[in-house]
């Protein structure tokens, strides 16, 4: 009787809950791990196969120290003078103004004729491809190219970043066109309307905010890249005179003075960008 | 206020001629200050592909390159790479210091987000040859210009980020009673690593461009490589390197856009 009792009253077992599952497995988190493991692997190994040219590090830091410290803390116009710096910057300005609206009025119309939901696929997808092709060169080697048939100069500069514009705008654009919805666009086709009274009416209405965002931002990319030009391929400007004052004849406050220029311009650009935006934005 | 609609047609007409005018004057008045010859420029299209044709074409000759061109451009996407990640590393904790979300306080936030976008707005260039000065003609100078460059974009990256997809987290979290440390690493993180990784890809991208330009100002990488053919009018080997940089930027595109999708 009473070992029946016992076996009856069984002993409470252990209460386990059912193990909660914090993360869904799914091939996403994989994925993310996966990729930031190679990177961190890729990194290590990178590092420590590192060629450092036989250059002791810390006695390269400290130089660096006191070349920033000659750069930012004691700038002057140096041997150029104030009023050839600015002008210099000016034309560099000037450079990324001009092939920014060359890339933007280029850009737009292939952006129109590369869209998915515009053209058809063929004539969309050759466009893309060439894009593409033109986007990976880098727009340095495309002022180099360029330089040798027009000759060192701002027509090289200008095509030279005039192309590289013309690639990256096209991306942007198409992406904010493909965005609207196909029902405006075969509405519009029905009652008739001619291609490019659809895109002039309907489609640039649309998309003028985001087309005068990425064009402002291609404004300060090519501002960037004015300098670089004017510094790698002596295409003039502000960019070359920076090379020459920090690569030839090592006057480092100069150099800091013109960095000084143009983070002020970059600011000046910046604003305008924010201002014309919000103006867009808010009509 | 209602206007009629032919008024407003007609103003809108004003509008839009006037900022074409506006646009089509800065044009004309840039291509004057710059000396730029449009129609040469637009001659010189065409010239130039006619040259690129003749001269970039690789010849049984230019095979001989390869096994160089390969290796600089390897070593280059591998800097790339690094100093992306580097930088990333940097710049994640800058923007949690910095956001307005997860930020320590305004002052703080004002000074990340200077410091950021004055990274960011030293040119390249400069960045490069300072660094030539004190690290002389290596692999670790590009290293470090690239890494400078990238950490100022990527703070304001992130930032955003944080700002765009955390702030609900945040606050949902804080209201349970977390510790800070517990809403960061637990749930901001986690939420915001996809978007974190695909600018992670974008910029490594960007980077072997910019690498590039690098390359060519402080010798080193595909850059120098390119350089020295171009300017010993070995243009076939330049032809080459050029058509090296095409397919692994390409291919690097495209790994990522496909990363992108499954993950975001």
């Amino acid at each position: 009787m009473i070992n029946s009792e016992e076996k009856i009253i069984q002993k409470p077992k252990n209460p386990r809950s059912p193990q909660i599952k914090l993360h869904e497995k799914s091939l996403s988190r994989t994925m993310i791990f996966v990729v930031f493991i190679s990177l961190v692997l890729i990194t290590g190994y990178t590092l420590t196969h590192l060629d450092t040219a036989g250059v002791k590090v810390n006695v390269a830091f400290r130089e660096l120290a006191m070349t920033l410290n000659q750069m930012f803390l004691q700038p002057n116009a140096g041997t150029d003078g104030v009023p050839l710096l600015l002008q210099a910057l000016a034309s560099s300005v000037m450079l990324s103004i001009l092939t920014t609206i060359i890339g933007a009025v280029f850009g737009f119309l292939f952006a129109v004729l590369a869209s998915k939901n515009l053209t058809n696929a063929y004539l969309g997808a050759g466009i893309r491809v060439v894009m593409a092709i033109v986007r990976a060169i880098p727009t340095i080697i495309w002022a180099l190219i360029f330089s040798i048939v027009c000759g060192l100069g701002s027509t090289a500069a200008i095509l030279g970043l005039s192309f590289h514009s013309i690639a990256y705008l096209t991306k942007a654009y198409s992406e904010s066109i493909e965005g609207i919805d196909k029902s405006t666009i075969e509405s519009l086709k029905v009652t008739g309307a001619k291609f490019w009274v659809i895109v002039f009416q309907a489609i640039w209405p649309t998309i003028v905010a985001s087309f005068v965002s990425w064009t402002f931002i291609r404004l300060e990319i090519n501002f960037a890249n004015a300098i670089a030009v004017g510094a790698a391929a002596g295409a003039g400007g502000i960019g070359y005179q920076l090379f020459v004052v920090s690569g030839m004849s090592f006057d480092f406050h100069e150099t800091g003075f013109i960095v000084y220029l143009v983070i002020l311009v970059t600011f000046v650009l910046e604003f305008i960008a924010v201002k014309i935006r919000q103006f867009y934005l808010n009509r | 206020m209602m206007q009629s609609p032919t008024k407003y047609l007609a103003h809108k007409g004003w509008h839009q001629t006037a900022v074409i005018a506006i646009i089509g004057g800065i044009y004309v008045f840039g291509s004057w200050a710059l000396d730029f010859n449009n129609l040469n420029g637009l001659i010189a299209v065409p010239k130039a592909f006619a040259w690129l044709g003749i001269n970039f074409k690789p010849t049984a000759n230019s095979m001989t390159y390869l096994p160089r061109i390969w290796q600089k451009l390897i070593q280059t996407v591998l800097l790339a790479i690094s100093s992306t990640v580097v930088a990333a590393f940097v710049a994640i904790f800058v923007a949690l210091l910095g956001s307005k979300v997860t930020g320590v306080n305004a002052f703080v936030q004002t000074i990340v987000r200077g410091i950021a976008s004055f990274f960011r707005n030293i040119p390249l260039v400069a960045w490069s040859m300072i660094l030539l000065f004190a690290f002389k003609q290596s692999d670790f100078t590009g290293f470090l210009a690239l890494l400078l460059m990238s950490v100022g974009y990527l703070i304001r990256a992130f930032m955003e980020i944080i700002e765009d997809e955390a702030s609900e987290t945040m606050l949902a979290l804080k209201a349970t009673g977390a510790s800070y440390f517990q809403v960061i690493f637990q749930a901001v993180l986690p939420q915001i690593l996809p978007s974190i990784l695909s600018w992670i890809l974008y910029m490594i991208e960007n980077n072997v461009r910019d690498a590039t330009l690098v390359g060519i100002l402080t010798g080193t990488g595909i850059g120098f490589i390119f350089d020295i053919y171009y300017k010993s009018f070995r243009f076939d080997a330049a032809g080459m390197t050029v058509l090296a940089i095409i397919i692994v930027v390409i291919a690097l595109e495209t790994i990522s856009n496909q990363i992108r999708r499954v993950i975001l």
